[in-house]
């Protein structure tokens, strides 16, 4: 117990960390799932491919290979392509040793991972709007993006918050997988004061008492939420 | 002010309008009867291009709707909707579901929106449902604000859907009221139902729909005292 209120102050910092992760990274998941989840629903066909590809490939791989191929291999790419076509062609450097800093690759790399499965949750929403809305909307001489926007989006909006409020927790706790790329969120932040003072178990529980504080909170707020929306 | 020619509608290989020729002139109210499954539905959801038809031209105020140039949203304007199931939007007040297309549409003020809004809720006879919420108001009450809802947008001719269908029995009258109020007010109207006393009250001209086809039409003492038709005489004699 000594150990756990002496380190406490240190996970805080690392809680806080996560925190700020998770809220930047569903923040701008939101933004990409609205735009993906309405690129899957498109009537144009490359939109619909783009979106479906998007899903595929950010639902069907980890998080952490996601994680290593945005911090390591994009610069790679990035520094190599400049030093060949500087070999090549005598293109001037634009880019020099070119790297992301921590919080640029992490929010990347959470927030287009969850932006796959919110484009999921919000497609499921508009889908599950009845059509005579769109209908109604459509008859009253309101183009589709304006039917969109007020009639159906307000609708689907608040039907996904229960979901919504999952992809929230799923996301806090993925971000620990993070920690493998020494990005030094909560998990992180314990792993390296064991390493210290070797004491895994109060460590260890510590950190999992934050990320049920922070879990345990969010759950309760997307509880009222969806009690105050309520119309009915 | 509404013409239709030829119009033809296919649901992949089923063919639910048969070629249909129609003309309805301004002030006048249509009803449109006939067994389901014969097309009504489907030929009024064509009239505001709800549904695309499959080929044939339909003409309001001598402008094309089927032509692609068309900017649809512009013409729907000129033509109200009224729906068996009032799709009226949930999230919103009864005021704001009739204040909501003028004001993003027709870019009125929130002001002048709402005094066209309470007018229209007044004219139903819902001025103090205002500020409920759909779920809170009886079936006739919604088909009512769905009512206003479409004139707000100052139309030119109203389309029902069968306005009456899905309500219970006792609620039937306030919305049939409603309609013929704006009927004695020159409204032009078309109306798919299954009233037989509304129409044979209020239609100037009754069309009988039979596979996609109007297989009879005349003014309502004519369908309903003398109809010609073996098909007529059998749908009435069901029903009534």
């Amino acid at each position: 117990m000594d150990i756990a209120i002496q380190i406490f102050p240190v996970l805080l910092l690392g809680a806080g960390v996560t925190l700020k992760l998770t809220v930047i990274s569903v923040g701008l998941g939101c933004v990409i799932g609205l735009f993906i989840g309405l690129a899957r629903l498109s009537t144009k066909q490359y939109l619909r491919v783009i979106g479906t590809a998007y899903v595929d490939f950010f639902r069907g791989t980890p998080l952490l290979v996601q994680a290593l191929i945005i911090f390591f291999g994009i610069p790679q790419l990035i520094n190599e392509t400049q030093a060949w076509l500087t070999a090549t062609y005598h293109v001037p450097k634009i880019v020099q040793n070119f790297r992301f800093d921590m919080w640029t690759a992490a929010i990347m790399a959470c927030s287009m991972n969850s932006g796959a499965y919110i484009a999921e949750i919000f497609r499921a929403g508009i889908q599950s709007i009845e059509r005579g809305q769109m209908e109604a909307a459509r008859s009253l001489g309101m183009s589709h993006v304006q039917a969109m926007r007020y009639v159906i989006l307000p609708q689907a909006f608040k039907r996904v918050i229960p979901p919504l409020g999952n992809e929230y927790i799923l996301m806090l706790k993925d971000t620990s997988i993070l920690s493998a790329i020494g990005f030094v969120e909560l998990t992180r932040r314990a792993q390296l004061i064991n390493a210290e003072m070797f004491a895994p178990f109060p460590i260890y529980m510590s950190a999992a008492f934050l990320y049920l504080v922070m879990t345990l909170t969010f759950s309760r707020i997307v509880d009222w939420l969806e009690r105050r929306l309520k119309t009915e | 002010m509404i013409e239709v020619r030829n119009l033809v509608k296919n649901f992949g290989s089923l063919e639910v309008l048969k070629g249909i020729n129609c003309r309805i002139r301004e002030g006048e109210v249509v009803c449109m009867i006939g067994a389901s499954g014969s097309g009504k539905s489907t030929f009024l959801r064509c009239l505001n291009l709800l549904e695309q038809p499959t080929s044939g031209e339909v003409y309001i105020d001598g402008v094309c709707l089927t032509d692609p140039k068309v900017d649809l949203n512009k013409v729907r304007r000129k033509m109200g909707m009224v729906f068996q199931l009032f799709n009226l939007f949930p999230h919103k007040t009864a005021l704001e579901n009739v204040t909501l297309a003028p004001m993003k549409v027709l870019k009125l003020s929130p002001k002048e929106a709402a005094e066209r809004g309470r007018a229209l809720l007044a004219k139903v006879g819902l001025s103090d449902k205002a500020d409920a919420y759909p779920g809170q108001l009886s079936g006739g009450q919604q088909q009512r604000v769905a009512i206003a809802r479409a004139l707000a947008m100052h139309p030119k001719v109203m389309l029902f859907d069968e306005p009456t269908s899905s309500l219970d029995p006792e609620m039937v009258g306030e919305v049939l009221a409603v309609m013929k109020n704006l009927a004695r007010e020159g409204m032009t109207m078309t109306v798919v139902t299954h009233e037989m006393g509304f129409a044979r009250e209020v239609a100037d001209r009754v069309l009988f729909l039979h596979e996609g086809q109007i297989l009879e039409e005349g003014t309502p003492g004519e369908i309903f005292n003398s109809p010609r038709e073996e098909r007529t005489k059998t749908f009435l004699s069901k029903i009534l």
